[in-house]
């Protein structure tokens, strides 16, 4: 099998870096810079970081929305230079239009996806999507009417209706009580095995990545946030929550990342990242009871570096 | 629960009618005594008050003089005697037509300066200088110009609707969320799909508090601007039966200015609660 690193760039982050004014007046701080990465076609791409780290500012740059201070994002073959229909967003806030049904929303997106439709045409197509997402039922009520759940499901109907080329998801599901997110992430696990959609997904809730991403990029602390490394999911392409844990690659991958956050994140940020390599982040493999070679992306001979993952599951790190 | 809540109000609300209705009665009943009075004064006042009987008529005298006006009120024996509904329509036609008129500058021209800041800033010192000013105050001006009263008296309210449309259409506009305007780019919505489907309705409960605010100020400034001009009008009848002495017909007047004012207030409280939405 060919690695995601070996195929075709879909996105391609170059240099990008991002300051504001300090609040004094004098100055600028850099929210993050430097930033290289590559997601590939048909790839479910992470990003985990904490907060304050410029993760939000990168999606929406990839959105279109925001511009950066320095670098370019090249998205299917083109510089992101606005908005446009071939990137769908679904936001962290719901962002529907209160004062039309869940139906409506959907049908907005898709009008403007296929202005030469007709109306028949268009609601077809648009409560095809709200079925997906299990919302026949509810498409004619409005969002106050629906549970937060609900909600973000006509959220993902809306950008999944465009037929986007990418789709960006911002802590899409950090609004909601566990239940409804666990839900939610079987949705998208379903979504994504009938359409293998390119998507990319930001989030601070390391389960949640590990059931969804093919590849997670790890954020140092902010300001100055760089990438630290770019985490490969070693657990089998078949997931389900259920049996996630069993399998032995989990605790690897899991202790992996909840180290990242707890310390490396922060020694890593500002001087302690000297050493890092930003244009190619290390690849980093987590398993059972392997040295973790470092693999170096598209084109480039490996560097040699490598990290030792710990093997033991937490709860007998612990004991 | 409910239901008898409103039961209860209805029966407190007649109640204390029937009280203001009492003490009217027996205020202006009364033999009171006979009060020294500036003769010319007296004279003035007719016949009543120099007998010690109250001027201010009761409101049994009142309500069947109303019951008169209302049940001839579209006749028309020339200029100086119009049925009541004559009046107020003149009124209503007036207000409708200063207040659409304004309708239609305030709102384009709000949508401009709530979405560009270089309008808005550019345009804000002279909404603050104009705004204060009173409606009356421009009277002259447009008598001057217009040489029409009827058309200075629709001026005059087409001005006094103006502001608060025009301040809360830029508000309105100016304070839409960021999310949506960020569904509507990401959507690729053209700018006159995005003012249509996304800013006016998002907007639309903040313009119309403008637009009820501003009909009921529009209200207001009709009867003093009709007392001004002449001619017709509910403002001018009311000044007209004040020179005829007729205190039951300014009371009637009065009554019917407020029961008309509820009605367009209501009205746009009907259209304010259709465009509101629960986020
Ligand atoms: N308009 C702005 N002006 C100044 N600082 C900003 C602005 N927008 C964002 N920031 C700063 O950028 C940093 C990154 O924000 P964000 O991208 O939302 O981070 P994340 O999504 O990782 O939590 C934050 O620390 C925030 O203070
Ligand atoms: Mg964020």
């Amino acid at each position: 099998m060919i690695g995601p690193a070996m195929q075709q760039s879909f996105i391609s982050v170059q240099g990008l870096a991002k300051r504001f004014p300090d609040p004094t007046g004098k100055g600028e701080t850099n929210v993050f810079r430097d930033v290289w990465f590559n997601v590939v076609e048909g790839e479910f791409f992470c990003v985990i970081g904490h907060s304050g780290c410029g993760k939000s500012t990168i999606l929406n740059i990839l959105a279109g929305l925001d511009t950066p201070s320095d670098g370019v994002i090249v998205a299917n073959g083109k510089h992101v230079a606005g908005p446009s229909l071939d990137r769908a967003v679904i936001f962290q806030g719901h962002a529907l239009m209160p004062w039309m049904t869940a139906r409506s929303n959907v049908e907005l997106a898709v009008s403007s996806r296929h202005p030469d439709w007709t109306k028949a045409q268009i609601r077809d197509h648009a409560a095809k999507y709200l079925a997906l997402v299990h919302l026949d039922q509810a498409m004619d009520k409005k969002p106050a009417q629906l549970s937060g759940g609900m909600r973000q499901r006509v959220g993902i109907a809306r950008a999944l209706a465009i037929e986007p080329k990418i789709l960006l998801m911002d802590e899409p599901f950090s609004a909601l009580d566990a239940l409804t997110r666990g839900s939610l992430q079987d949705e998208v696990l379903d979504m994504r095995a009938k359409t293998s959609q390119t998507t990319f997904m930001i989030t601070h809730d390391v389960d949640e990545a590990m059931l969804l991403a093919d590849r997670i990029l790890l954020m140092t602390n902010g300001p100055e946030a760089r990438v630290a490394e770019i985490v490969e999911n070693t657990l089998p392409k078949q997931r389900s929550r259920v049996d996630l844990h069993k399998h032995p690659n989990y605790y690897p991958l899991r202790n992996h990342l909840i180290e990242f956050l707890v310390t490396r994140s922060r020694e890593l940020a500002g001087v302690g990242g000297a050493h890092l390599d930003v244009r190619n982040p290390i690849i980093v493999r987590p398993a059972l009871g392997e040295t973790t070679h470092a693999l170096a992306p598209v084109g480039q001979e490996p560097s040699g570096q490598e990290r030792k993952t710990d093997p033991r599951p937490s709860h007998t790190a612990t004991a | 629960m409910d239901l008898s809540l409103r039961f209860k109000a209805h029966i407190v609300t007649l109640l204390v009618l029937v009280a203001l209705l009492l003490a009217w009665q027996l205020a202006v009943g009364g033999r009171g005594s006979v009060v020294k009075m500036d003769p010319e004064y007296a004279k003035l006042m007719g016949a009543n008050a120099t007998q010690g009987k109250s001027a201010m008529p009761g409101p049994l005298e009142v309500g069947t003089k109303l019951w008169q006006l209302l049940s001839d009120p579209f006749y028309d024996r020339g200029p100086n005697d119009k049925g009541i509904g004559i009046q107020l329509a003149y009124s209503v036609a007036r207000v409708s037509l200063g207040y659409l008129l304004a309708a239609l500058v305030a709102i384009p021209l709000g949508f401009l300066i709530g979405m560009s800041p270089l309008m808005n800033r550019a345009l804000d010192p002279f909404i603050q200088v104009l705004k204060p000013i009173s409606p009356l105050a421009w009277m002259p001006l447009a008598l001057y110009t217009i040489k029409d009263s009827s058309l200075s008296a629709i001026f005059v309210i087409f001005i006094c609707s103006l502001w608060p449309m025009l301040i809360n259409t830029a508000f309105g506009v100016s304070t839409v969320r960021k999310d949506w305007i960020n569904v509507a780019k990401t959507l690729e919505l053209s700018p006159g799909r995005t003012a249509r489907s996304v800013i006016l309705p998002a907007a639309a409960p903040t313009i119309l508090t403008g637009m009820r605010i501003s009909i009921g100020i529009a209200w207001l400034v009709i009867v003093a601007a009709e007392m001004l001009v002449g001619g017709t009008g509910i403002g001018y009848f009311v000044w007209n039966e004040w020179n005829n002495l007729s205190i039951t017909n300014v009371i009637n007047s009065i009554l019917l200015i407020g029961l008309v004012g509820m009605i367009l207030d209501q009205l746009m409280g009907r259209i304010q609660r259709a465009v509101s939405y629960a986020e």
